[in-house]
């Protein structure tokens, strides 16, 4: 603990994310730059959900980090540790137990509450960039309010593929105002996306910080005719049954074999726990 | 530079500016929540709270309003020392202390539309914090809140500007709460 500063960042590059974090509390779904610091571990591992932690933590947190769900991927386990070595804050699996969450591509299963905070890594911040590669174009399309192009952009997944084939990073709109990027979560999870607790995304490879505070109105864009779906793999879970929850799919042999799990390690166990 | 000038920061900037920065965060996140901060002690008449905001989130990449009332040479050295942020006039500043009296609402930093986030934030000092009194709807409100704010027409016009606009930190003794823009009065 003596070697490094608390959790890591010195303290004016925690101020400056500190005030980049509540103009995007105070701007719901838009994108505060901020001046994203190189990180021990490399662009795409999660630098800006980690920066963004670094500057939420507090010494009496309980720090959670998951990668698609699971606590004991590689990702996860090396954020925990790296919190665990420079913040000194205690570490859970368990989502109820947590004050802190830091997430890769998933919400997790149980429902958040009022007294905990979500940071998601975010690799692509701009809903956009994807449709237009100009910074300076889609600054200005979120300042004129300009989301013609994605609501193309869903037509054309419709007349293509008969239905909007976006399943992951499926744009929302944010307090009616701004389209943001919900980073690639399922689609499966946007609806969770309307929460009691606060939700940071932090992008440290593309400098950007955004927010939603709870309850934040979060819509999912679609046609009167083609209406948002969330979907899973229609299957239950093969460890503990679930039939509500997001499922990975596993190949388990060189025949065709497979099997779903729950993505949510800890949603898993605990309900193998509880049922004994 | 008397000594009182080097007294009253933090004892230990890492934890205790982490641990007000999660009040303030909490506070701007859900409006109307009053929260406890401590850690400050800045020359009078600024009050604890205004003091842990200012430690929190000024410094030298801060330029900073005083309001007049407010103003003095003694907190003048003492946010320069502990912070180091730019006293400055009203139209360049992004953060403000003052009472409400105090702050020319018009000559502050809105923010432009491409970038609404380069706006000014203002630590208000009010003789009284009570979660009664003006209505509040918005994110990070359930259903509605309230807040004793000096006024509400302000805040109302404030609002209309929604992207752009001015984020409030009300603050009385130890205890803060914040209004940003997004928040619906009335």
């Amino acid at each position: 603990m003596t070697e490094y500063n608390f959790a890591y960042l010195d303290e004016q590059t925690k101020r400056m994310i500190r005030r980049a974090i509540l103009k995007g509390l105070a701007i719901p779904g838009y994108q505060v730059p901020f001046a994203s610091r190189e990180m021990p571990m490399p662009y795409g591992w999660g630098t800006g959900g980690v920066q963004v932690s670094a500057a939420v933590l507090t010494p009496d947190d309980t720090l959670k980090v998951i990668d698609q769900g699971a606590d004991d991927t590689t990702n996860a386990v090396s954020i925990r540790r790296f919190f665990q070595r420079t913040a000194g804050v205690a570490v859970t699996e368990k989502t109820t137990e947590a004050s802190v969450i830091q997430t890769r591509h998933r919400i997790p299963e149980q429902a958040l509450r009022a007294d905990q905070i979500i940071v998601y890594q975010v690799p692509i911040p701009e809903p956009l960039r994807f449709l237009e590669p100009s910074e300076v174009e889609t600054r200005k399309m979120h300042a004129l309010e300009d989301y013609g192009l994605m609501h193309v952009k869903l037509y054309e997944d419709i007349s293509q593929h008969g239905a909007i084939a976006t399943a992951y990073a499926y744009p929302v709109k944010i307090e009616g105002r701004y389209v943001m990027d919900p980073s690639p979560i399922p689609k499966f999870d946007n609806p969770k996306l309307e929460m009691a607790a606060i939700q940071l995304f932090g992008a440290g490879r593309e400098q950007r910080i955004y927010a939603l505070p709870p309850y934040t109105k979060v819509v999912s864009l679609d046609f009167d005719d083609y209406p948002f779906q969330p979907s899973k793999a229609d299957h239950c879970c093969a460890i503990c049954g679930s039939t509500t929850s997001y499922l990975d799919e596993l190949i388990t042999d060189d025949a065709g074999g497979r099997m779903f799990i729950c993505s949510d390690t800890d949603y898993c166990a605990t309900r193998v726990e509880d049922a004994g | 530079m008397d000594a009182q000038t080097l007294d009253g920061g933090f004892g230990s900037p890492p934890q205790e500016s982490a641990q007000a920065f999660r009040a303030i965060m909490n506070a701007t996140a859900q409006p109307g929540t009053i929260w406890q901060v401590a850690g400050a002690m800045p020359p009078a008449p600024v009050s604890v709270a205004a003091g842990v905001a200012l430690l929190t989130l000024c410094d030298p990449e801060t330029p900073l309003f005083l309001g007049a009332s407010i103003d003095s040479p003694g907190l003048r050295d003492w946010i320069t020392f502990h912070c180091g942020a730019p006293l400055v006039s009203a139209d360049q500043a992004r953060f403000a202390l003052g009472i409400w009296d105090d702050l020319p609402l018009d000559d502050f930093a809105l923010g432009t539309a491409e970038y609404p986030d380069r706006s000014a934030t203002l630590i208000v000092e009010l003789h009284a914090l009570t979660d009664q009194g003006a209505v509040l709807r918005g994110p990070g409100i359930k259903d509605q809140a309230q807040l004793s704010l000096p006024e509400t027409a302000a805040f109302q016009r404030n609002n209309a500007l929604f992207p752009l606009g001015l984020d409030f930190i009300f603050t009385c003794g130890d205890r803060l709460a914040a209004l940003p823009r997004s928040t619906r009065i009335g």
